[in-house]
């Protein structure tokens, strides 16, 4: 395969972000009918900048990371823009997006075990991407590896390489995917769960390792997590997803601050926290909504503490709540004040 | 019989472990087994839980947190030692006497996707441990009682007749709640119960399981990897690692006034929702992985990759036992207290 080149920063103007996702819906045919998993997603990662999308399991988090990455089943149907340095990918020839998305965007999956080939040494599937893409002979190849096994801090990276993914631990693991993931240098990396399946305190040099990568190679990160302490201590930004939409999007210290969307706040002050001592966790009654039915107006509006009559009819748009934060609740200014 | 201070002994004991020790024979070959050596899964582990009380279990994956909840029910005999479930010792009885003791201690597992049969209903599901001991509820009353367990943990008693793929995780997981609890047990092992479900659910699960505890005067054993849900159901909490345990204590001792370097690491990478707290918190750096159990580390086994380790713990074995940096039991040559969840002032 040839080596494709992508645009350098500036090429096309500085003025676009880095990655743009505006107006995002994805549906799939299913038996139930159609299921709306994204339902007008919008937000923009610039360089450097660290985005935490947070949503219970079906709030189309995970969907939205694989429409960016174009992996979505054939059943899925996409609309929307998604803008690399201004460049629609949903629009471009087959080929060329490939290659921006080979090069520019990664991503790094929950379950590291699973997406790796376990019948190939780790070193061989990382030297793979340095030999299709960069046209490396495979000596060449297999120091690339070795040096991006170091890069990720796998100790003793010389010897490694020959290890297969079953010889490795599960944060380790974890390293070798975000080892492939960084191997071609991309611009954009999405960490959809990265650590969810692993202990707290692997979890913690996992997550010190993205940080410290995203900080030396001034990527765009988005994280895309259900656990709000994680994003707590490493994102910039944070977008609060439920039932396909983004409800809340913030930056980091203002929503935990003073959340603007009943979900939110409701999210947070079910946590239970190792530095304070609760009584009775509140709850959030009920549960997400059936994606193939979601409900009439709000979508949050069966399980929320606010509601009125007018969130069970209109649906609310954004509204602009402060600087660079939007909440989609038609009573956000008494969410604030409670 | 661990020495904690008694603020929390509200009377006599429901379990009693002492020197709990399970091996699990490592082998190979196929035609003429040999064992190659053990998994020291459980080594020489002590402790007691009284009436109402909710002690916490917590550690790493491999820790053999798990393992002492299947030798608690009964599921795994021990290599040595004795397990007291309310008096009596369940390591040396019979299959018959396991059976009679289980009606006592009951059982909810992680994964409520995989725990519940997917061809049975729920009402069969939930009344199935009546089969296994028909004293408990006559064949006439099942029906109501099943309904009746139903209600208890906020499911409606017409679900009976659903099968377990028309419920959500969180459902599920009352449902195995339920039956849990069918045989009205002093002791449920909780493992792992909320960890597969999301947060807005986990609270209702946590909230349900604190309820019932009162209502019936439970004892939990909870089985968690999450320190901030252990803090907050459980009275005591036992850190465990690598098949030993290395501190316990009070909620508060645990949390607030750890003296373990490991309980430190352990608690200080649990991230908190809070990002005003962001570097402000001290971390205790916690390197590498936990060691292989087939062949633990000479003396103290964490010191692998512990800051503190020096000469001495390669040599001599640290017994959990109060010393003078620790008001509570601690194995640590080096004990000393240290707040690690609070941020700097």
């Amino acid at each position: 395969m040839s080596t494709q080149t992508v645009p350098e920063t500036g090429e096309l103007g500085t003025a676009d972000p880095l990655l743009a996702v505006d107006d995002l819906h994805v549906q799939f045919r299913s038996r139930d009918g159609l299921v709306h998993a994204v339902n007008g997603v919008s937000f923009t990662v610039n360089a450097g900048e660290t985005l935490g999308v947070i949503g219970e399991s079906g709030s189309g988090k995970s969907v939205t990371s694989q429409a960016i990455m174009g992996i979505l089943p054939p059943t899925a149907s996409v609309t929307g823009e998604i803008r690399y340095r201004g460049e629609d990918l949903l629009k471009l020839p087959e080929q060329r997006r490939r290659a921006i998305r080979a090069e520019s965007v990664a991503i790094v999956f929950q379950d590291a075990l699973s997406s790796l080939n376990p019948v190939f040494t780790v070193g061989f599937q990382i030297a793979e991407l340095f030999r299709k893409h960069r046209g490396m002979s495979r000596s060449e190849a297999k120091q690339e590896a070795v040096r991006m096994l170091d890069l990720v801090r796998i100790p003793n990276a010389k010897e490694r390489v020959r290890s297969f993914p079953h010889e490795f631990s599960g944060g380790m693991r974890q390293r070798v995917m975000i080892a492939m993931a960084l191997a071609l240098d991309p611009d954009v990396l999405i960490a959809d769960e990265p650590t969810t399946a692993l202990d707290v305190t692997i979890q913690a040099q996992v997550m010190d390792l993205l940080r410290d990568l995203q900080a030396e190679r001034d990527m765009g990160l988005i994280l895309i997590t259900h656990d709000m302490g994680v994003v707590a201590d490493v994102c910039d930004e944070i977008a609060v997803m439920y039932a396909g939409r983004v409800v809340e999007r913030a930056p980091v210290r203002d929503i935990y601050a003073t959340p603007a969307h009943p979900y939110t706040r409701a999210l947070l002050r079910s946590i239970p926290r190792v530095d304070r001592k609760g009584s009775a966790l509140d709850v959030i009654e009920g549960l997400p909504p059936n994606l193939a039915r979601i409900p009439q107006g709000c979508s949050f509006h069966p399980r929320c503490p606010f509601v009125q009559e007018r969130c069970r009819l209109d649906e609310p748009p954004l509204y602009q709540v402060g600087y660079g934060r939007d909440s989609a609740c038609h009573y956000w200014e008494e969410v604030v004040d409670a | 019989m661990s020495e904690t201070t008694s603020a929390t002994r509200r009377n006599e004991p429901v379990i009693e472990v002492k020197d709990l020790v399970k091996h699990f024979p490592l082998t190979q070959g196929i035609v003429f087994r040999r064992t190659v050596g053990h998994v020291h899964a459980v080594d020489g582990v002590s402790f007691d839980v009284h009436r109402g009380e909710t002690l916490g279990l917590v550690g790493e994956s491999g820790c053999g947190k798990s393992t002492i909840g299947r030798l608690l029910m009964g599921l795994e005999r021990p290599t040595s030692g004795q397990i007291k479930v309310l008096g009596e010792d369940i390591s040396t009885l019979g299959d018959k006497d396991l059976r009679r003791i289980r009606r006592d201690i009951q059982i909810v597992l992680q994964d409520p996707y995989s725990s519940l049969n997917p061809r049975m209903t729920v009402g069969d599901i939930v009344g199935e441990p009546f089969e296994i001991h028909p004293e408990v509820a006559p064949k006439g009353s099942r029906r109501a009682r099943v309904q009746e367990l139903l209600d208890v943990v906020g499911l409606s008693p017409e679900h009976l007749n659903r099968y377990p793929h028309q419920f959500s995780g969180g459902q599920r997981q009352r449902i195995g709640i339920a039956r849990a609890l069918a045989l009205r047990p002093k002791v449920i092992v909780c493992d792992e119960p909320v960890s597969a479900l999301d947060v807005s659910v986990q609270a209702q699960v946590v909230n349900l399981l604190d309820e019932l505890q009162e209502e019936f005067d439970l004892s939990y054993v909870f089985i968690a990897h999450d320190l901030s849900v252990v803090r907050h159901i459980c009275d005591r909490i036992a850190v465990m690692y690598l098949g030993k345990l290395v501190e316990l204590g009070s909620d508060d001792q645990i949390t607030e006034h750890p003296t373990h370097p490991y309980t430190q690491g352990l608690l200080s990478a649990v991230p908190v929702p809070d990002p005003e707290l962001r570097d402000k918190r001290q971390r205790v750096p916690l390197e590498g992985d936990v060691p292989n159990p087939a062949d633990p580390p000479s003396g103290c086994r964490f010191r692998t990759r512990c800051f503190k380790a020096e000469d001495v713990c390669a040599h001599e074995e640290p017994l959990l036992q109060l010393r003078d940096g620790s008001p509570h039991p601690s194995a640590c040559h080096f004990a000393e207290e240290r707040d690690v969840v609070h941020a700097r002032s």
